[in-house]
């Protein structure tokens, strides 16, 4: 089973040392992908600089931070709703980012932090939009599901709504002649939408530069892939586009993955499918504690053999790209900024009552809408 | 005499290129245009007016639209910028929001409003709600259009009216036009509008001419989104309508101008936001007011206009309770009699009036 991480990497050395004794690159074997559809896949080995290296490993150590943070947050009830967190799945957001560029357009479910940071919202800015604070980055009216940044959109409530969407991004990629690929990101539970199969057959008839990605975390909510499924490979799912199924605990197989599927799409072989597998460490959001359908000790198997973060620690101080000391300085670092973020989160106002009417249409002229009664009005400005 | 009939019977399309070979000519004063041409011409001035705008839907690029509403876009613009799209309204309803989040300015038909509901989750939750749950960082430019309510026997699954269902949601706008000269503005507004408008034709009036002023004959040529427009003015009444009812009110009130009644009728135009302005100044002068739409009674236009009345400062300008006139509490049946009687007919509209005149 792809998921059973077994072995040590080891990196070869393939550059002199650097003064402070870091290697500048090191390449690493990486699991083939499943294919279907396709004669060639992803290359089998991944060259990774001590700069990308260091760039991936703060990215995911920031990511898992911020949701623990997240969790704490939640519990103290400084955020209200629903939360769902991505611990487990950092390989997937910091992967695919990795694989394509900020010219590039990406589209995701509700479980949209880790996306989110990875596309440049900040860890402030998403917080305090968990908590609903004026600086967060939908001034607090979107939350956990609603968050947007360039060439990110969302954050989505709706299972498998963001799918069809982002086959429509990529078509405006097709008309405007960008060149430019979305990602469109969706879950195992997801993928048995019927909007979905709507999508791949129209991205497939018209060539869109959509990659369908599939992040399989094995659950949808509480029901597991088997139990709602009746083929669980999701890659094979579009049967008419070609498919991989990658290794998501691993960010180099997501990142080469990616970049294969962007190069396909973008050289007009038109869309294809990227099933990720992957883990959540918490439920499937913060009011499940996710161990009534999965055992802990599945749970704690995946922390200790897979988990992603662990990966990529143990090839940069093995190819002394990085060593302990310099990655537990960037631990320390990251755990300052999150700090930072929750304090920030938890201490910027409320957004003024004034909003609450704003942004209902787009260059439009102000004008009143109702509130709980008729002599209640808020002023409605683009 | 006979070549000068043929020639008022031919598109408007035609008649104008005549036109354009006569230097010295200006454009008629009036001309007659159908609906469906006049939403045409809205659709071919800014689809050559904006690149990114496009149209996508059934049948709307080859076989030149279910109605042929879009005949000749197809050959005029090609495979680009008109979209055959499969049965996947659920699916193309989408991929038409994404590539309005994206930077293009789709025109997203469906086949029958019926149809749009496979795919209203993506025309509310992710067309209507974005702007605003996104703080103002995502605008959402894209137009909802096709023929909504009853049609002529087409029964029950096909011919329900949308009005009420959609005007109730915040972030949407929702025109529904009843004559050439309200199609061909509205659908011009909406295509520039940054926010999703629903455009609610109607098909039973898709093939009727009316006269069209000379300044609807402009490609710049708009009705604003928002405005209720007065087509008949009058003392003893006000009398709102939208969409094809609008004619039927005029014929009404034409009876009734024979007995001395003398009603004012509005032309809503705009589902929402609603002009109720309008229809306040008229009912502070009138005293009256009858309500009249095709869609069911229940939550519907017309409920929504008696609500507000009754908040507003006509509320005590009326002289008797506003009355509603709309389609029949049923699903819509086939048999032409039970059809017949299952939307307002004219005499359903003079016996409103007459019972809120107390005549």
């Amino acid at each position: 089973m792809m998921l059973a991480a077994g072995g040590a990497r080891v990196g070869r050395r393939t550059a002199g040392r650097a003064l402070r004794g870091f290697s500048q690159t090191a390449t690493f074997a990486i699991k083939p992908c499943d294919l279907y559809r396709l004669e060639q896949g992803p290359p089998a080995e991944a060259e990774l600089s001590r700069e990308d290296a260091l760039r991936y490993y703060r990215s995911m150590q920031t990511v898992r931070r911020m949701e623990l943070k997240a969790d704490q947050m939640y519990k103290q009830k400084f955020i209200r709703g629903f939360c769902h967190l991505c611990d487990g799945q950092e390989a997937c957001c910091v992967g695919l980012e990795a694989g394509i560029s900020p010219a590039d357009h990406v589209i995701t479910s509700y479980r949209a932090h880790g996306v989110g940071f990875a596309r440049g919202l900040s860890v402030r800015a998403i917080l305090a939009e968990l908590t609903g604070r004026r600086g967060g980055c939908a001034q607090g009216k979107g939350g956990s599901m609603h968050m947007y940044a360039r060439h990110f959109y969302g954050g989505n409530g709706i299972v498998g709504a963001q799918v069809p969407l982002g086959a429509g991004v990529a078509l405006a990629c097709q008309y405007l002649g960008t060149g430019a690929v979305c990602l469109t990101l969706y879950g195992d539970g997801a993928a048995n939408q019927g909007q979905i199969a709507e999508a791949y057959n129209m991205a497939a008839l018209w060539k869109l530069p959509c990659v369908f990605v599939c992040e399989n975390n094995l659950y949808g909510m509480g029901t597991s892939a088997e139990r709602a499924a009746a083929t669980t490979e999701y890659y094979k799912r579009a049967h008419f586009l070609p498919g991989l199924r990658v290794d998501g605990m691993d960010v180099l197989c997501v990142r080469e993955a990616t970049r294969f599927a962007a190069e396909h799409c973008r050289s007009g072989k038109g869309p294809l499918l990227v099933e990720l597998l992957t883990y959540r460490y918490h439920g499937h959001s913060m009011s499940d504690p996710g161990v009534s359908y999965r055992s802990r000790e599945e749970v704690q198997a995946m922390r200790s053999k897979s988990d992603p973060i662990m990966l990529l620690q143990e090839r940069m101080v093995s190819s002394e790209l990085s060593s302990v000391e310099e990655l537990k300085e960037i631990n320390a670092e990251v755990k300052k900024e999150v700090e930072e973020a929750a304090q920030f989160a938890t201490s910027d106002a409320e957004p003024s009552l004034d909003v609450l009417g704003h942004h209902i249409y787009s260059s439009t002229p102000p004008f009143e809408v109702r509130g709980a009664n008729q002599w209640i009005k808020f002023k409605s400005i683009s | 005499m006979a070549a000068l009939s043929a020639l008022v019977r031919r598109s408007v399309q035609q008649v104008s290129g005549l036109l354009k070979r006569r230097f010295h000519r200006t454009a008629p004063a009036t001309l007659q245009v159908t609906v469906r041409d006049a939403i045409n011409q809205g659709m071919d001035e800014e689809l050559e007016r904006d690149e990114r705008v496009f149209l996508l839907g059934e049948e709307v690029a080859q076989y030149d639209g279910a109605y042929k509403v879009s005949r000749g876009l197809w050959k005029k613009y090609g495979d680009k910028r008109i979209i055959d799209t499969p049965i996947s309204e659920m699916g193309f309803a989408g991929i038409a929001v994404g590539a309005a989040m994206a930077g293009l300015r789709p025109i997203c038909e469906f086949m029958t409003f019926n149809f749009s509901m496979q795919a209203i989750d993506q025309v509310i939750n992710s067309a209507a709600k974005t702007y605003y749950m996104s703080a103002g960082l995502q605008p959402v430019p894209i137009v909802f259009r096709g023929p909504n309510g009853a049609s002529a026997g087409v029964a029950a699954q096909h011919s329900q009216c949308f009005a009420a269902w959609y005007g109730h949601c915040p972030g949407l706008k929702v025109v529904s036009p009843w004559n050439s000269e309200d199609a061909k503005g509205l659908i011009k507004s909406a295509i520039r509008d940054n926010n999703p408008v629903v455009v609610l034709e109607n098909e039973l009036m898709y093939g009727v001419p009316f006269e069209f002023p000379a300044e609807a004959q402009s490609k710049d040529f708009l009705v604003p989104i928002g405005k209720a427009k007065i087509e008949r003015q009058g003392t003893h009444i006000t009398v709102v309508s939208h969409s094809r009812p609008v004619g039927h009110c005029l014929e009404a009130a034409a009876v009734l101008s024979k007995e001395g009644v003398e009603c004012e009728v509005i032309n809503l135009r705009t589902i929402r936001p609603m002009d109720i302005e309008t229809i306040e100044a008229s009912v502070m002068k009138t005293n009256h007011l009858v309500t009249v739409e095709g869609g069911w009674p229940q939550f519907g236009v017309g409920a929504e206009i008696c609500a507000r009345i009754m908040e507003g400062p006509a509320f005590n300008f009326l002289d008797a309770p506003a009355v509603r006139v709309t389609g029949a509490d049923v699903p819509m049946p086939y048999a032409k009699i039970l059809e017949d009687n299952s939307v307002p007919q004219v005499k359903d509209i003079i016996f409103a009036i007459k019972k809120t005149l107390n005549i």
